[in-house]
Parts: structure tokens; C-alpha cells; sequence
């Protein structure tokens, strides 16, 4: 039986790795196996990829995994330290603290999500197309992108909130508005390397049209460094929508956001320090994955890697 | 097929200006193979680039098989002259299978049959349909060369334009590519504008060939009599002289034409 499980894996392995591949979805599933195997050699970002993974179930399972209800209040049992009924305490209201960061695991995915699907996206669009036309076009988009990068981030941030009234919704597009200048940097100068290469001439020479060759030739080979760059940044999107929770214009209360139970803890830190260490410490250990994730996939990603 | 009137080409603006193609007129029959032949910087490629619609900074009058072309060219004008590149590393996407290189041009122009297509074309430059799902850094030089052959030949055009094809190649694969495209010009019918350095791959492939010194064309010969030595021009005969291989009092022997 296992002889002939062995075979039978041997067998694919064959077939994903094969130089001559039968058909488009077996050269495209060829290549994702080659990318895994390079990805796996490295330990560090395959455990970043788990601590995603773990976020993404958790996320998902929230009402199932979590003890208590996450808004249900026990004036009696307010600010307990971490026991057998709650493994990381209670907080002020008497909620329990692990339901909540798990509840909160939602916000937080949902805030690295949409970011996460718009402003690199953005940043594409507008890098390739100021790269590749040039010229007075390049000069518009390149000095509005240069605008947007010369505000700090966060208090730019700070102003559209304030602009657009708290709330995690407004907290995702402030920063998503904020974010996609350093993307479009990324993806012009990658543009730029591409663009006189022979490859695009003689996409030119077969008379596809610009969008075609954008699309197609350009954008495939930016997106790589914006997905290393992406994965990278959902560290410091994480910490902006914190940040802005503590400030208390991300999330509102009773929403279980990680920031803003953080600032709710604060006063109570020095004596009953879980209640802000216990979201930070999961702010920590998801930013420190999606960083180690973006190392790994820098190694798979690099296009000049074959 | 190609006609060339007065072309010039200069890159810059005002006192930066560089003159790279300085009035060439030349004409290339139909059915017939064509060499450029000339120094690094001479202005070949330059021409080459002009006629393929690379390059549309020009002036002067460029028509293909028999319509004038302008700076920007219509789609039909891709369909009939295709151009193969020098560096075959350089000019097949790396993110692209063969597969997808060789469709691309077919869904552009909107033909049917694509699969067809693509495994006729494949055979035509003896890669078989193994090598449809492969991607360019699974190829070797050589391979690549025949897989941009391949692309140009898709569309089934009657003019190929190549720009120094074999000169990024091994000495043993040049001669497999130059076989190669000796018997598609006779299969197809091609008409042939080769751009090259190189004396020998002119004498192999070529009918006529037309000598450029920069940006000037210096003298037109046919192959016959390049074989025999019989060029007109001293920079022609110091160019022939070159092409036999280094030696020191030949090299000594060398003056600048201008």
C-alpha cells in the first residue's frame, strides 16, 4: 500500500516537473510546484505562511473557537488576570480577552484584505502605465504620486478619517488612499527596466496595442516585487489600523479591533498589564508572519531568478 | 517589395543631435534576400528599425510592397513584414510559454485556428510540438532563436526582417539557424532584409547586399561579386580585408572613412 502510494506521488512529481509539459495548465502547475519546492527549502517563511494560515482559519471559525461571547460583559469579574475559564484574562467590562482578539482576527484580516486588493492594485495600474507612455504622462502621474508620498502616512491617514468620520470601513479606505504611492514607484521603475526590451518590441511589432501589452507583457512582471512588497507592507497596514484604533478613530466600540483594545488597556497597564499585552502580542506574532512570508516569497518571486 | 528613398534618422535634439541614417535609398525585389552590411554603428539596425515601424522618427519615403508607410503603422502592415531579433535571451517574454508567444500574434490579428497554427509553425522550424508548453528559460539559445523565428513566421508574413540573427549564437548553431532560414525563404517565398556584421553569413544567405559606413550607404554589390573581392570602394575592400581575420599589419593598414 505504501509502496504504491510512493509511486503513485513519484508519478506526479514527475509529471509537475517535466520539460516538456503537455498542456498550458500543466506548464502553469509546473511552474507553481517549482516556486513551492523553493519556498519550502525556507524554514522561516513557511512558519510565516502557518501563522497566516492559522489567521485565515481562525478568522473563519471565530463564533466556533471562541469561548465566550466577545461583548459579553461580567462587571463582577473585570480585570482578571489569566486563569483556567480566561487563558488571557478579562478586560474592564469583564470580557473575555481571548475572545475577542479571536473575533478580532476578522477585523484584522478584513482590514489586510481590502488594503491589501486595492492600493497595490492602484499603484500598478498607475506605475505601468506612467512607465511605459512616458513623457508628459509619466510627469503627471510620477508628480501626483510624489505629492501623496511627501505626507506621513499616518497622519494623512489621520486627516481622511477625521474627514470621512471614524469607523473601520473609512480607517481601510484612508489607508488604502495612503499606501499606493510606493507600489506605483515600484512598479514604473520595473516598467522602466521592461519597456525597451526586445520582448515589447516585438509585441509592438505584431501590433498589439498598448492595453495588450500592459496587460499582458508589463503588469506580469511587476507583480511579483508589489506582492513581495505587498506582504511586507501588511505588517505596517496592521500597525497603521491600530494606530488608528488607538487613537479611536478605527474601530469603535465594542468592536474586539486589536488597536483600539490596546488603547482601551492602556490605563490599566501597569497593574494589569494582559489587557493591552494580549492584543499586542497578537499584533506582533501576525505582523512578524506576514513578514517572514513576504522574505520567502521574495526568494520564489525574484524574476531574475531564472 | 521595399523601397527606401532619402531616409534619414537622427536621435537628439539640436546641437546634440546625432545623424545615424544620413539619405539611404535602396530597393529590395520581391523574393529576393537582401544583406546590410556594415560596422557597429554604421546605421543598419537603424534602417531596419525604420522600415519594421520601431523606430518612427524618420524622414524620407519608406514603402512596403507597394504602399507608402508612415511614422505609425496599420495592423495590416505587421500582418505582411515581421522582424526576428538579434539577442534571442532578450526577446522572448520569460514569463510567456511558447505557447503564448506563438498565440499571441493570432489572437492580435483575429485568425482562426490558433492550435493549428502554432503546431504547423513549430514544425516549420523543426521544434516539434514538445516544446509548445515550455517556457523560454527551459530552451536553449538555439531553440530560442527557431521559437522567435516561429513567432515572426505566425502570421505568414511575406517580408522578414532580421537583425543580426545568428550573431548571439554558437558557431554551430548559426549554421543550423542559417540553414533554417535559407529553406523557409524558399518554402514561403520570403522576401529577406538580413542587417548583419558579418561577411560570411551575408555570402551564405544572400543575393545582393548593400555596404553602410556611417549612415551612408557606401556601395551596393551582389553576392558573386563579393565572393570574388570585386567592390569598388576602399572601404568596402578594407571592410573585405577585415572580415578574413586579425592580423597585425592589416589592422595597422586600416584608415577611417568618412
Amino acid at each position: 500500500m505504501t509502496a504504491r502510494t510512493d509511486t503513485q506521488s513519484a508519478g506526479w512529481r514527475e509529471w509537475l516537473t517535466t520539460d516538456t509539459p503537455q498542456s498550458r495548465a500543466q506548464a502553469r502547475l509546473g511552474r507553481a510546484w517549482a516556486g513551492w519546492t523553493a519556498f519550502r527549502r525556507n524554514r522561516l517563511a513557511v512558519a510565516g505562511l502557518l501563522i497566516v494560515l492559522a489567521l485565515v482559519v481562525v478568522a473563519a471559525l471565530a463564533p466556533v473557537l471562541a469561548p465566550h461571547h466577545p461583548y459579553a460583559q461580567d462587571l463582577n469579574n473585570r480585570l482578571m488576570p489569566p486563569s483556567a475559564v480566561h487563558w488571557l484574562g478579562t478586560d474592564a467590562f469583564g470580557r473575555d480577552i481571548l475572545s475577542r482578539l479571536i473575533h478580532g482576527a476578522r477585523l484584522t484580516l478584513m482590514i489586510v484584505t481590502l488594503v491589501a486588493a486595492t492600493a497595490p492594485l492602484a499603484g500598478l495600474v498607475i506605475g505601468t502605465v506612467a512607465g511605459y507612455f512616458g513623457g508628459w504622462v509619466d510627469t503627471v502621474l510620477m508628480r501626483i504620486t510624489d505629492i501623496a508620498l511627501a505626507f506621513p502616512k499616518l497622519i494623512l491617514a489621520l486627516a481622511f478619517v477625521a474627514a470621512l468620520g471614524p469607523g473601520i470601513e473609512n480607517a481601510v479606505i484612508a489607508i488604502a488612499i495612503t499606501s499606493w504611492p510606493p507600489y506605483a514607484r515600484i512598479a514604473r521603475a520595473e516598467t522602466l527596466t521592461v519597456r525597451r526590451a526586445d520582448f515589447i518590441s516585438a509585441a509592438r511589432l505584431q501590433g498589439a496595442s498598448s492595453l495588450r501589452i500592459i496587460l499582458g507583457h508589463i503588469m506580469p512582471l511587476c507583480v511579483a516585487s508589489l506582492i513581495v512588497r505587498t506582504t511586507l507592507d501588511m505588517a505596517g497596514v496592521i500597525l497603521t489600523a491600530a494606530g488608528l484604533g488607538f487613537l479611536g478613530l478605527g474601530a469603535q466600540p465594542p468592536l474586539p479591533e486589536w488597536g483600539a483594545m490596546i488603547a482601551s488597556g492602556r490605563q490599566y497597564v501597569l497593574e494589569q498589564w494582559w489587557v493591552a499585552a494580549m492584543p499586542g502580542l497578537a499584533i506582533f506574532i501576525v505582523s512578524l508572519g506576514f513578514n517572514l512570508l513576504g522574505d520567502g516569497l521574495r526568494d520564489v518571486l525574484d524574476p531574475k531568478g531564472d | 517589395m521595399i523601397d527606401i528613398q532619402d531616409l534619414r534618422v537622427s536621435f537628439g535634439d539640436g546641437g546634440d543631435a546625432v545623424t545615424a541614417v544620413d539619405g539611404i535609398t535602396l530597393s529590395v525585389r520581391e523574393g529576393e534576400s537582401f544583406g546590410l552590411v556594415g560596422e557597429s554603428g554604421s546605421g543598419k539596425s537603424t534602417v531596419l528599425r525604420a522600415v519594421s515601424g520601431l523606430n518612427d522618427d524618420w524622414t524620407g519615403r519608406i514603402a512596403v510592397a507597394g504602399a507608402d508607410q508612415g511614422p505609425k503603422r496599420q495592423k495590416a502592415f505587421y500582418k505582411l513584414c515581421q522582424m526576428v531579433f538579434q539577442d534571442p535571451y532578450g526577446s522572448l517574454h520569460p514569463r510567456h510559454t511558447v505557447d503564448r508567444i506563438l498565440a499571441e500574434p493570432i489572437a492580435i490579428h483575429g485568425l482562426d485556428d490558433a492550435d493549428a497554427r502554432i503546431d504547423r509553425v513549430l514544425r516549420d522550424v523543426g521544434l516539434g510540438p514538445a516544446f509548445r508548453f515550455r517556457y523560454p528559460h527551459q530552451l536553449s539559445g538555439g531553440q530560442r532563436q527557431r521559437v522567435a523565428i516561429a513567432r515572426a513566421l505566425v502570421l505568414e508574413p511575406r517580408v522578414l526582417l532580421l537583425d543580426e540573427p545568428t550573431s548571439a549564437l554558437d558557431v554551430s548553431v548559426q549554421a543550423e539557424i542559417l540553414n533554417l532560414l535559407r529553406r523557409l525563404r524558399a518554402e514561403h517565398g520570403l522576401t529577406l532584409v538580413l542587417v548583419t556584421h558579418n561577411l560570411a553569413v551575408v555570402a551564405n544567405l544572400c543575393d545582393r547586399l548593400a555596404v553602410m559606413n556611417r549612415g551612408r550607404l557606401v556601395e551596393e554589390m551582389t553576392v558573386e561579386e563579393l565572393r570574388r573581392g570585386a567592390a569598388r570602394e576602399p572601404y568596402t575592400l578594407q571592410l573585405l580585408r577585415a572580415s578574413l581575420g586579425y592580423d597585425r599589419a592589416t589592422a595597422e593598414s586600416f584608415r577611417d572613412y568618412a
